[in-house]
């Protein structure tokens, strides 16, 4: 079934709705949430962490690059290099990749159960289903996306002094005092409020595709598709509207 | 009891039921019979509360189940066993895990009896060594037998199958129809069995309910059936190559 963008957002709420009445028997599905924390945030870490480590090497050589003049200080790749990656990459960069890697296979898993029985099983049996299948994740994607943030803004950094250093681009120490210049402590906060919006976007917007599938493999082929796809046009507008109130 | 009254139900504007009445007694094995598309697997869940319809009522031991809360629903859900057409088992699980699940997310069974009632189960559908087996690694016949063990674990007191036989050669056919006609003898269980395999309705139902064009065309015993002169059904009987009477 083909929905129009408005019946889409009333569905989605509709979902949220339920999955928030759902929350009061979480502790009936409490053993998912430790299998979905692990598979959206453990599983994840490697390709988050070498995306930062190479947003951080490029965005310190890009910078050098643009800002080579005797007139201006070296410290000033630490300036930009540092805020870039808490204020936008780290959350960005993880957010593009957690929506490829744990949307599209959130949809999939939840799509192919639809597609299956399987969700009509759990429903059947007594259960219910948004509870078991789609709290544990977006709970899971609220608390894993900031660690992975965390941990994509320490190895983003630290891959831009790194490269900054062995390249001959700034040396480590006039990197950090260019971070330390123009640090601004809510910074970081704002990057953490953005990575708990991203973690809620992604897995609620995938399990909203995934859930909904019909269709047969054809129809999970394109929930999967559209779940990465519209958890990012999700991310983008997102992060416009935290900048544009918060900043 | 199960009573449902003038179920209508359409989608996307094709009504596919169009005013069904069926009554199922308790401890009976009921066969809804009827051509694909007919509107039989829609009138399952129905039953089930799957599906919610467009106006009439499912009564199910006297409490509509449209006119229930969620958390009511699914306690009466509780009373029931669905086999799925697919089986439906949950593929990130094995056999053992499969029929394990009822048990431990809705008793407080200890795990040693859980393993009890889980190797009880899967001997009832005489496969009692495939615990260890993903669902992938079943053919399509011992699914759907894993599956009925996981429908008949919570003990329910109704069973619902959806074309149990569909896509299974004849020797499993039968396997799975002397397992339903087992489960409804040992367990004392009514039995609502969707499907268009004649053979199947010939060997297990005490009733037929023949679904046509969205409504109830026809109800009656095994007897009846044999002796009805309704073309309609008979037509349908005779295409399943099973001519009434004989």
């Amino acid at each position: 079934m083909v929905l129009n963008p408005i019946q889409s957002m009333g569905r989605y709420s509709q979902l949220l709705f339920k999955a928030f009445g759902a929350v009061p028997e979480f502790g009936t599905y409490r053993k998912k949430l430790w299998e979905q924390m692990m598979r959206i945030g453990v599983d994840s870490m490697p390709i988050v962490m070498l995306a930062a480590a190479f947003s951080g090497a490029v965005t310190t050589v890009q910078t050098s690059y643009q800002l080579v003049s005797p007139l201006i200080p070296k410290s000033i790749i630490g300036s930009i290099v540092v805020p870039s990656m808490i204020l936008e990459l780290g959350a960005v960069v993880t957010g593009f990749i957690l929506a490829g890697r744990v949307g599209a296979r959130i949809a999939a898993e939840l799509g192919t159960m639809r597609v299956t029985e399987q969700i009509d099983a759990l429903e059947a049996m007594g259960l219910n289903s948004i509870g078991y299948l789609i709290v544990p994740r977006v709970i899971a994607g609220i608390v894993m996306f900031p660690v992975l943030y965390v941990a994509a803004c320490f190895v983003g950094i630290g891959g831009g002094m790194m490269v900054g250093h062995l390249g001959g681009f700034v040396p480590i120490g006039e990197f950090v005092d260019g971070a330390r210049e123009f640090f601004q402590p809510f910074d970081p906060i704002f990057g953490l409020i953005k990575s708990l919006v991203f973690g809620f976007t992604i897995t609620s917007v995938s399990c909203f595709k995934g859930y909904y599938t019909a269709g047969g493999a054809e129809g999970v082929g394109r929930a999967t598709t559209q779940a990465a796809v519209a958890s990012c046009v999700f991310l983008l507008l997102a992060d416009l509207i935290l900048a544009a109130t918060l900043l | 009891m199960i009573s449902v009254k003038n179920l209508y139900k359409s989608f996307s504007g094709k009504e596919v039921l169009k005013g069904v009445d069926l009554d199922i007694l308790e401890g009976e094995t009921l066969a809804i019979i009827g051509r694909s598309g007919s509107g039989k697997s829609v009138l399952m869940k129905h039953i089930i509360g799957l599906l919610q319809p467009d106006s009439g009522s499912i009564m199910v031991d006297g409490v509509d189940i449209n006119k229930v809360s969620y958390a009511d629903l699914r306690s009466i859900r509780q009373h029931f066993g669905v086999l799925f057409q697919g089986g439906a088992l949950f593929d990130s699980m094995n056999s053992f895990e499969n029929v394990a699940f009822p048990l431990r997310t809705f008793t407080s069974m200890s795990e040693s009896e859980v393993q009890r009632v889980v190797l009880e189960c899967l001997g009832m559908v005489e496969l009692p060594d495939v615990g260890a087996k993903m669902p992938s690694e079943l053919s399509g016949g011992m699914q759907k037998r894993v599956a009925l063990a996981r429908a008949v674990a919570l003990k329910p007191r109704y069973i619902l199958y959806d074309e149990p036989t569909s896509g299974l050669d004849p020797e499993t056919s039968n396997t799975i129809d002397e397992l339903i006609q087992n489960l409804a003898d040992q367990l004392n269980v009514t039995s609502i069995v969707v499907t268009h395999d004649m053979h199947s309705v010939l060997n297990i139902a005490d009733k037929a309910a023949f679904v046509h064009d969205g409504r109830m065309h026809w109800t009656g015993t095994i007897a009846d059936l044999h002796a009805s002169t309704d073309q309609v059904l008979r037509s349908f009987v005779k295409a399943n190559e099973y001519q009434i009477g004989v």
